[in-house]
């Protein structure tokens, strides 16, 4: 009966393993096709029909290519790195639950489990920078480790608050509460013998928590390194950053492990703040990769709008912005359900926060532009305006 | 098969600490002590305290290795790698051994160990934690945040000079 057990285990984490290489063969051509659309070109179209088979013409090229090791690498940790970013991002996907049920091992500590093992791949990224004997590599890792250290603090804010609003570390639990009672009830009750004080909201955090969306998905971004937020291996300023060394299938590694963090980051906002695999009509592992794809697809979509940040200006973002809200964040959610307040209260102080937030950037970053315009006689907003 | 783990899991720890100890060269050792206080995460596995494993790899491996490491990388870069020598090693050891002999007294005066799964329920250890133990908390807090001030006041530059 071991025996069986342990066979059914590595059947199932095999299975998964395969199930996310897919995801990030999509992942890669969905950002080709989509980047290539939002700067006017066409992106992949000679491989295969809708150059569906770019990706793979990709891995086969990456694998195919020498693997080189700077002689002055310090060797145990080179060879180490990849491996430490690699398995802290497959081990995530243990306990996103894909539906009611499809989950490898799930978990009454879930979320904070995730949390907890995205925080080991910062480490492979430092030791990769060092490993390699580089300077850009050291710089890189040297950023890597002040950009996700301090973007991990909103991270886990976040979380807590998320947390405090469900009664519930368990990510089972915490999609349930955002379902109508009647789905909801069966798995709350299983539930019940961990955690006893659930609060049922009935629909997506989202509405009711849009400033712990917004916070998750900045920081979330900063912690995957995503554009914006990609200054520790930014291309243009340190070529590579702790990468710069790598090559072939170690390489592809670091790539593998990106991509697979940004879907987990992807699957978790669906589940935290959408209601995870829950819908109408269509199965509920559909409605949990529909949710998933549409922040993949927001991901992707900052990434071909934004410039990236300078370093300075991302430390100060992360301290002097999504600090004081995620502390607000978790704040709000505890006034909210410590006084038993009704729902629509806790959206009435996480947006009044958002907004006064944005309409402070808004002002920052436009007043030299308006002052400009108003020395030169020019009206703002056009083109037209300029002679 | 407890048994077995837990040879394992002391072989990996012991293993971990004396690579510490024994290796002239400052980031391995910062990843030997990785490997050793990922073994004591996987001890609190063993005995059926998750939470506490997940707050292991969350602070020690996920906070303070990687300041270590952050610390070792930012000193001069010609001397970083071997600079394992230390003059403080006598204190080092008299602290260690005392340490080891404080938990053999602790474990030989309570020996009573039990197997039972304690469940760890988050809204207890909450509700002690702001209530019982309020005041260690606090303290806890306020010592975190003189460090963190004292960091700011330290690495600040003087305008007037």
């Amino acid at each position: 009966m071991k025996g069986l057990d342990i066979l059914i285990l590595t059947a199932t984490l095999f299975s998964v393993f395969t199930a996310l290489s897919v995801a990030v063969l999509s992942l890669i051509w969905i950002e080709r096709k989509l980047l290539g659309r939002l700067q006017r070109r066409l992106g992949p179209t000679r491989t295969g029909p809708f150059g569906l088979l770019q990706p793979v013409a990709d891995g086969i090229k990456l694998i195919v290519k020498e693997d080189l090791v700077p002689s002055w690498a310090d060797r145990i940790i080179f060879w180490t790195a990849p491996l430490l970013v690699i398995i802290p991002s497959f081990m995530i996907w243990v306990t996103i639950p894909i539906s009611r049920n499809l989950v490898v091992e799930n978990l009454d500590l879930g979320l904070f489990v995730i949390v907890a093992l995205l925080v080991i791949s910062i480490l492979g990224l430092v030791l990769a920078g060092w490993g390699s004997a580089n300077k850009y590599g050291a710089l890189g890792s040297l950023r890597a480790a002040a950009q996700l250290v301090s973007y991990e603090v909103p991270l886990v804010l976040v979380v807590i608050s998320v947390a405090v609003i469900s009664g519930s570390m368990d990510l089972r639990v915490i999609s349930a509460i955002q379902v109508p009672l009647d789905t909801a009830q069966p798995i709350l009750d299983e539930a019940r013998s961990n955690f006893s004080n659930f609060n049922h909201v009935g629909l997506p955090l989202i509405f009711i928590f849009p400033l712990g969306l917004v916070i998750f998905l900045l920081a979330g971004l900063a912690e995957v390194g995503r554009t914006p937020f990609d200054i520790y291996f930014a291309e243009s300023e340190i070529v590579g950053g702790p990468f710069v060394e790598y090559s072939g299938a170690h390489w592809s590694v670091f790539f593998l492990a990106e991509y697979m963090n940004t879907f987990a980051v992807a699957a978790l906002a669906g589940l935290l703040f959408l209601g995870g695999w829950y819908g109408p009509i269509l199965p509920e592992w559909a409605w949990f990769l529909i949710k998933t794809y549409f922040f993949v697809v927001i991901i992707f979509w900052i990434r071909g709008t934004f410039p990236r940040l300078r370093i300075d200006q991302l430390m100060a973002f992360g301290w002097k912005v999504l600090m004081p809200l995620s502390l607000m964040a978790v704040i709000t959610a505890a006034i909210y359900r410590f006084y038993e307040w009704p729902a629509w209260s806790l959206t009435l102080m996480s947006l009044s926060g958002l907004i006064v937030v944005g309409f402070a950037f808004y002002l920052k970053y436009t007043r030299p532009v308006l002052r400009l315009a108003k020395k030169y006689g020019h009206r703002p907003g056009g083109i037209r305006n300029v002679r | 098969m407890t048994w077995l783990v837990f040879t394992v899991l002391s072989g990996i720890i012991v293993g971990g600490g004396l690579g510490v100890v024994t290796t002239r060269n400052v980031v391995h050792a910062a990843l030997f002590l990785l490997v050793s206080l990922i073994g004591v995460a996987g001890f609190y596995v063993l005995l059926l305290s998750e939470f506490l494993a997940v707050v292991q790899i969350f602070i020690y491996v996920g906070a303070i290795v990687i300041v270590l490491l952050f610390g070792i990388m930012l000193t001069r870069s010609g001397e970083y790698p071997r600079i394992a020598d230390n003059e403080q090693w006598p204190a080092a050891v008299l602290m260690g051994l005392g340490f080891f002999a404080l938990l053999a007294l602790a474990l030989l005066t309570h020996p009573n160990l039990s197997d039972e799964r304690n469940e760890i329920n988050l809204s207890i250890l909450g509700e002690s934690l702001f209530t019982d133990w309020a005041l260690p908390f606090e303290i806890a807090s306020i010592l975190l945040l003189i460090a963190l001030v004292g960091a700011v006041v330290l690495a600040r530059e003087d305008k007037k000079s």
